[in-house]
């Protein structure tokens, strides 16, 4: 059950692509829609313009960020995390990883949980995002923030919102959870300061408040 | 991150008129005028925020009306649309209650976050989770270089590593979901630019590294795939699935195993047992078929199908706690059927 150190006996070869028929093939049709597009000078319009290509420069996007509609001057490249933190000026949305493994950067799109540092501001198109700064109506905190007050389940911080982001979704959507439903709902959450129990208890304590 | 420009495909035509690349073509050997598609855009913007990939233009295929849809007959078994998200197929009861076996996979998969976004087609066409494959300063041979980083006995981290299969490139598949639809006998729907469509099995969809270290399934980069189709359960079709992780939180497979058998009473008529996190890609076991068939579904039974799986496996330096966990696992996944 050894196995040898060594690189296998020769480098192993490429025999299945046929990258020079792809090369010859498929160029000419790209250049042909590009639209050369300077910063402002065209509207992304909702819902998604099709069958166009934008950028590679800023275009300016409206977001309904929130419940307003906001717009922001973004290139393809831009995320939304950066959108939301470096245009808009809502910081309250982290970024820790920055590739989709801690969850810290969580808003909802539409409604859905997602990892606002894996997608693209162009991404949103007609959809709504809610961000942590969303979460408190007309001043008063949600329950789960509330009870992450009560319970302290916050230490360093930096996970807290995305943490807040999923224990909200679940107590929103499910009336009565248990603790395997709190665990489930954030497992993509990741807190290096180990704050788990505590975040688990404060959202069962949410649950049986809001019903 | 690179510059790129953006294109909002509005059909699969559309998509395969802009396409001139594909992620495996690029990492290999790239060049500034890449057009990829991007759907959940997961494992694409993870590439390129490594500045492994450097796309020309990136054209999103996620909003192709049509892709984003599952359909279920007694008859024509299970479609799923490449662009169906991961959280849409674990939400959905026909697929729990006819096809247990993906239903485990798809919920045990990423995050809720990654769910709610990552896309079926995408799943099966992303790249292994490697760390030497993943780092700008490691050229490996899947990226044109000349040597494997993990192999090293020493120096190489392959805790994670493949224990079958692994004589050219050690990296297991990323796809823990493929471990489960390749156990159903799904294959995977491709169209190209020629307005040919063809069905391929996933056991032919992806593609061994000694065949060809460039790639890790057959897409060309003027191919979409389309839909991804399981064959219909018998009533007597039972079925399902096991993944081994390091914490509890979300975690990449350490291993995982999927098993779809037709049984009579506790008798195996016939079994598909597929492994994951243990080859370069999703792996059929043979071995463990073969010994478990036309025998009662017992623990003895069970556990010798489970050996005969690991026959062939030639562990690396860090990685031989997996034929152990593979062992256990393969047993315990046949004996959830009983
Ligand atoms: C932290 C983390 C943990 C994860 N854990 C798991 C796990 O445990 N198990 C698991 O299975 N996965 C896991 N994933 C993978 C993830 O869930 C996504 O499925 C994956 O990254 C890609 O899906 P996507 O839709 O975002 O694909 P994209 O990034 O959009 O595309 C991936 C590749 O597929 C190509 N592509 C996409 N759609 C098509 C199509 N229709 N036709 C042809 N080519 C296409 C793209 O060009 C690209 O090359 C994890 C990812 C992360 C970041
Ligand atoms: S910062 Fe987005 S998941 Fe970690
Ligand atoms: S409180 Fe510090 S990371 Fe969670």
């Amino acid at each position: 059950m050894e196995n040898k150190d060594q690189d296998p006996e020769s480098k192993p070869g490429k025999t299945i692509s046929r990258r020079s028929f792809i090369r010859g093939a498929g160029l000419s049709t790209a250049s042909s829609v590009l639209m050369t597009s300077n910063a402002f000078a065209l509207e992304y319009k909702e819902p998604l313009v099709t069958g166009k290509e934008f950028g590679p420069d800023a275009i300016t996007i409206k977001m309904k960020v929130n419940g307003i509609t906001k717009s922001l001057s973004v290139e393809p490249r831009t995320t939304l995390a950066s959108a939301l933190r470096d245009h808009l000026e809502l910081t309250g949305t982290k970024v820790v990883c920055d590739r989709g493994s801690c969850s810290a950067c969580t808003v909802y799109l539409d409604g859905k949980p997602v990892n606002s540092c894996m997608m693209s501001a162009f991404d949103v198109g007609d959809k709504e995002i809610t961000t942590i700064e969303g979460i408190a109506k007309n001043g008063e905190l949600h329950p789960v923030q509330e009870a992450f007050i009560e319970h302290d389940a916050s230490q360093c911080g930096y996970c807290t919102p995305g943490m807040v982001m999923s224990c909200v979704h679940l107590v929103d959507n499910n009336p009565n959870p248990n603790l395997e439903d709190v665990k489930n709902a954030t497992r993509g959450n990741l807190c290096r300061c180990g704050t788990y129990p505590k975040v688990f208890k404060a959202t069962l304590a949410a649950a049986k408040k809001t019903i | 991150m690179n510059k790129f420009s953006w294109y909002e495909a509005k059909s699969v035509e559309d998509a395969l008129e802009q396409v001139n690349s594909t992620l495996s073509d690029e990492l290999y050997e790239p060049t500034q005028k890449a057009s990829v598609f991007k759907s959940g855009g997961i494992d694409v913007f993870d590439w390129v925020k490594e500045g492994l990939l450097k796309p020309q233009k990136i054209i999103n295929i996620r909003n192709i009306p049509g892709l984003d849809q599952i359909s279920y007959d007694r008859k024509e078994g299970l479609h799923i649309g490449s662009n169906v998200t991961l959280a849409e197929i674990a939400s959905n009861p026909e697929i729990k209650s006819q096809y247990l076996a993906l239903h485990q996979a798809v919920n045990h998969a990423a995050t809720p976050q990654l769910r709610n976004v990552s896309t079926l087609g995408g799943n099966i066409a992303q790249r292994n989770r490697c760390w030497y494959f993943r780092s700008a300063d490691h050229d490996c041979f899947r990226k044109g270089g000349d040597r494997c980083f993990a192999r090293h006995s020493e120096t190489g981290e392959n805790e994670n590593h493949a224990i079958l299969d692994n004589g050219t490139c050690v990296s297991v598949h990323a796809s823990s979901i493929a471990t489960a639809l390749m156990a159903f006998n799904a294959s995977v729907v491709i169209a190209n630019a020629e307005g040919k469509q063809k069905t391929v099995q996933m056991d032919d969809f992806f593609v061994s590294a000694g065949e060809d270290i460039a790639m890790e399934n057959i897409l060309q980069a003027k191919e979409i795939i389309t839909e991804i189709i399981l064959p219909p359960p018998s009533k007597n079709t039972k079925s399902a699935y096991i993944k081994q992780v390091a914490r509890e939180s979300y975690d990449w497979s350490l291993a995982d195993v999927a098993v779809v058998m037709e049984v009579s009473g506790n008798t195996c008529k016939s079994a598909s047992i597929v492994l994951g996190a243990a080859a370069p890609v999703p792996y059929r076991s043979v071995e463990a078929q073969q010994a478990i068939e036309s025998k009662t579904i017992n623990s003895d039974n069970a556990t010798a199908a489970a050996k005969a799986a690991m026959t062939k496996a030639r562990p690396l330096s860090k990685n031989d706690y997996k034929v152990p966990l593979f062992v256990s696992t393969i047993k315990q996944t046949i004996l959830e059927i009983a």
